[in-house]
């Protein structure tokens, strides 16, 4: 069940969209989602469709892979689409009780529902094509030039790349220490409400320890290695500029152009 | 026999690029009130087989029985199973949870739903079994404890479910010396006293080779080799190319008949190889 978890998770395969700079695929979804808000029209998603398609393709992630990373979020994708359907006045369709189905309800939920499908899709691609540290020294590039207004672009990168270094590792350990309560006997799917809530204390508590234990550990290990934050730090790996990158951003200006053009006349 | 295990595959993360045969083709039988040393290096499955014995995990393919009662069927009630099959993880201090010592060990056993007097008199036995005062500890928080006492109060919480076969990984991992020889020393007697069915997984052969009855070595998901200590140990070139070692003393005996002596050569202790030798000397002089 904890294995279904794909956001954040990277899937090398050598693809080109992998050898992107991670500074192009950040600001590319960027683009992608603002230009996933100026839809108004269901016209536009054939335009995402094909741009989210021919990614996927040529990224060679299976699209399957690239799916399963709805999963988690379908509980979230359907109260969406049941509250708009319900809540938007118009033509009623359909009534149950105080419950009334309406046309644009239902244009209105399909909507959003696809909206948040494509965002969810169009993100994970980012994660799954770039591994967190590119994806970090991409963050912190970006960053860079706000470090004068004071954003700790620095720190903040850092952060996150300990966090999602930590993700694999804590499912891991959420794995194990189930897998332990459940060989005493626990029961973490039957029940109700209450009881599963309960149920989940012999979890939570060993994992708020070894978080901190870990965070303890890693913060002495930095510092036994003299980490003191960016300043004069230089990298094994410097990001670069490519073609491909050139390429990459004519792709996603034509589709942030069609998109407004879109926007504006249909 | 007690555990029979045929044809038993597992493949991790099948159809992602990630995917890996963690267990291939693993026949085995245990019986009961054996004793058995699972060794192999890290990765090479034995953690992916124990967790199949009590369900934990679900096979790619293959069958396993408990005690006549094969658990790989659908349907099958796994508490029941998980009752019988004892597991104690790697590292299990870290799955302690409760405020207190009584508590946290009298979580398995009242998981099925036994009465309280019984729970409480289980408790008290399963901490006697491991050598921690129990009118001491029971109120204590386990996370005041030391690490080998917090470890042995994780044991006390799966012997408290009275399990009848008893798997333990790695119980003795990064435990000093006198630790770990508790520890060994106390498993050692709920096989000798309790007649409990044990498999201990561990890379240490010095631990292994002077406990168990039968050694299993697993290497890349498979099974190598299985024998009595003694055997196993015999064959040490095929022991180092699987990156595991023999016990020293087996080593210094094998090393020592190199030389020209006739010793036996299933040894590992430091006693025995004592002993052994001056038996040699003794017997030389009398030539």
């Amino acid at each position: 069940m904890l294995k279904d978890i794909t956001i954040g998770q990277h899937y090398p395969t050598g693809s080109v969209i992998h050898g992107l700079d991670p500074r192009t695929k950040i600001i590319g979804t960027f683009a992608f989602m603002a230009g996933l808000f100026l839809i108004k029209s269901f016209w536009a998603y054939i335009v995402v469709v094909v741009l989210l398609g021919s990614v996927i393709l040529i990224s060679r992630i299976p699209l399957k892979y690239v799916l399963k990373g709805l999963r988690p979020l379908m509980v979230l994708i359907l109260v969406t689409f049941l509250i708009n359907l319900f809540m938007t006045r118009g033509e009623i369709i359909f009534g149950v009780g105080p419950l009334n189905m309406t046309r644009e309800g239902l244009r209105q939920g399909v909507f959003m529902a696809m909206r948040l499908i494509f965002l969810i899709v169009g993100t994970s691609l980012l994660t799954l094509t770039t591994s967190p540290i590119t994806l970090t020294d991409g963050i912190e590039h970006l960053l860079n030039p706000f470090r004068k207004i004071g954003v700790p672009a620095h720190e903040l990168a850092m952060m996150m790349t300990i966090a999602l270094r930590f993700i694999p590792t804590l499912l891991e350990e959420t794995d194990k220490i189930m897998k332990a309560q459940i060989a005493r006997g626990a029961d973490f799917e039957s029940g109700n409400i209450m009881n599963r809530a309960k149920s989940l204390v012999p979890l939570l508590v060993p994992l708020f320890i070894s978080s901190f234990r870990r965070a303890d550990d890693l913060a002495m290990a930095m510092e036994a290695r003299c980490y003191r934050g960016g300043e004069n730090r230089t990298r094994l790996k410097a990001l670069q500029w490519r073609k491909n990158d050139g390429l990459a951003f004519v792709v996603i200006s034509g589709y942030f152009g069609l998109m407004i053009l879109l926007r504006l006349t249909v | 026999m007690s555990i029979k295990i045929e044809k038993l595959n597992h493949i991790y993360n099948p159809g992602s690029p990630f995917q890996t045969n963690a267990l291939e083709n693993i026949d085995l039988e245990v019986k009961t009130g054996e004793f058995i040393g699972l060794i192999g290096h890290t990765g090479s499955g034995k953690s992916t087989l124990v967790q199949h014995l009590n369900g934990l995990l679900k096979p790619t393919s293959g069958k396993i029985w408990i005690q006549g009662e094969e658990i790989t069927k659908p349907g099958i009630k796994m508490k029941q199973i998980r009752k019988k099959v004892g597991l104690v993880f790697q590292y299990p201090e870290h799955q302690l949870f409760e405020e207190t010592v009584y508590s946290d060990i009298a979580f398995g056993p009242s998981n099925l739903g036994l009465s309280d007097n019984e729970i409480a008199s289980r408790v008290k036995e399963a901490m006697n079994l491991v050598k921690l005062p129990y009118d001491e500890l029971k109120d204590r928080s386990p996370f005041d404890l030391s690490g080998g006492q917090r470890r042995r109060v994780a044991i006390a919480g799966v012997l408290a479910m009275k399990p009848e076969i008893l798997i333990l990984d790695e119980p003795t991992a990064s435990l000093d010396p006198r630790g770990r020889d508790e520890i060994l020393e106390q498993i050692q007697r709920f096989h000798q006293e309790f007649g409990l069915t044990i498999i201990l997984v561990s890379h240490s052969m010095e631990d292994i080779g002077r406990l168990v009855n039968r050694i299993v070595v697993m290497d890349g998901g498979k099974i190598a080799l299985t024998g009595i200590p003694g055997e196993v140990f015999s064959r040490s070139e095929e022991l180092v190319n699987m990156g595991l070692g023999v016990p020293q003393i087996t080593t210094l005996m094998k090393r020592l008949n190199g030389e020209g002596y006739q010793l036996p050569e299933d040894l590992f202790t430091v006693r025995d190889a004592k002993k052994t030798i001056l038996e040699w000397l003794r017997g030389n002089n009398h030539a």
